[in-house]
């Protein structure tokens, strides 16, 4: 019992270890806003060379290069907005997580939502016509006068049942 | 139900069809060169044959010419480099070279050993101009117009069928476009 008290101890702090062992870079921070900043930057920001890594991830040079030029920036007292823009400058729209809404990527930002709500509308028609189709308006259904007419037929085949019975 | 209406998961899948196969022939990793159409980033950097001399964007423009961007420890551009002294030799056009992020000492052995295509060859020891010019992954080459305005990015290895196809027909027609006064 205390073995496993033990090893799960070891196993938890170990992972909380390394999910707070961040980066491969020792960088010094001012306030810990900057070192805000600086996190949410680098998890904004692509690798241009490890294109499905950001570069809080990615251990590409170019990624150690760019996270020493985003400290540098922060440190003269950039915005994030000019640091932003000041790598797209280099490297075009493509180097952000979250690209700018413009006339060329409006097809990327609308696609997803006008997608799902054809597909919603879609559903929301074909689950109508089914409940259509299950009511008596359709005429797949029973209506009330063929529903007696089977009570009868059904009523008619249980006597003539219970006098052959009778009768063997 | 209106006969058409059957026809609409045929065409949904066409068209699917259709996007995605252009989608094969798209490579995911381009990266088009934000610097399109815009003049080579302001730089001072010194010269790898002779330090002593410092070199700006003013120095180099004037002609249509390439600048490749290399390295020593880049096994890619080892693969170009003999075809970048071949293109040098034919004298098609003059090249710049850029090393980037490498060590002087090292540098001046390889193109010793190897050969050198440029017409001059800028120390860019801290990357600074690699960076400013979008570099992600050399050798990467840009086609200069007259007034130093980079026109055209190629990612990877200049080889004869990239000049032949790409490269080459640039440069002649930035040969013929006047020059801006």
């Amino acid at each position: 019992m205390r073995v496993r008290v033990w090893l799960t101890a070891l196993l938890l702090g170990g992972w909380l270890a390394v999910g707070s062992a961040w980066g491969i870079d020792p960088f010094e921070f001012a306030t810990p806003e900057l070192r805000e900043r600086f996190y949410r930057l680098n998890d904004e920001l692509r690798c241009p060379k490890c294109q499905n890594q950001n570069l809080a991830g990615s251990n590409a040079e170019i990624a150690e290069d760019l996270r020493s030029e985003v400290y540098r920036l922060l440190n003269e007292g950039r915005t994030d907005a000019e640091i932003k823009s000041y790598l797209v400058e280099r490297y075009g729209d493509y180097i952000l997580y979250r690209p700018p809404l413009s006339a060329r990527t409006l097809a990327l930002w609308l696609t997803p939502p006008l997608l799902l709500f054809v597909a919603v509308f879609a559903l929301v028609l074909l689950v109508r016509k089914h409940r259509l189709a299950a009511s008596t308006q359709s005429g797949v259904g029973l209506d009330q006068a063929e529903r007696e007419r089977l009570a009868r037929l059904l009523a008619q085949e249980q006597a003539d049942k219970a006098q052959r019975r009778s009768a063997e | 139900m209106k006969r058409w209406l059957l026809f609409v998961p045929l065409l949904v899948f066409a068209a699917l069809m259709t996007l995605l196969w252009r989608g094969l022939a798209l490579d995911p990793t381009a990266m088009p060169s934000a610097l399109i159409d815009k003049p080579l980033p302001a730089f001072a950097l010194p010269a790898l044959h002779d330090p002593g001399q410092i070199v700006t964007q003013h120095d180099i423009s004037g002609e249509v010419a390439l600048l490749n961007v290399w390295a020593t420890w880049c096994p890619p551009c080892a693969i170009e480099h003999p075809y970048l002294v071949e293109l040098a030799e034919q004298q098609q056009v003059p090249i710049i070279g850029v090393d980037y992020k490498d060590t002087d000492q090292e540098a001046l052995q390889w193109l010793e050993r190897r050969g050198n295509p440029y017409k001059v060859v800028l120390a860019d020891r801290e990357g600074r101009l690699g960076l400013d010019l979008g570099v992600f992954g050399a050798p990467e080459t840009y086609v200069l117009d007259r007034s130093g305005v980079i026109r055209y990015r190629h990612v990877g290895i200049v080889d004869d069928k990239v000049w032949a196809n790409t490269l080459q027909p640039l440069v002649e027609q930035l040969r013929r476009e006047a020059s801006v006064p």
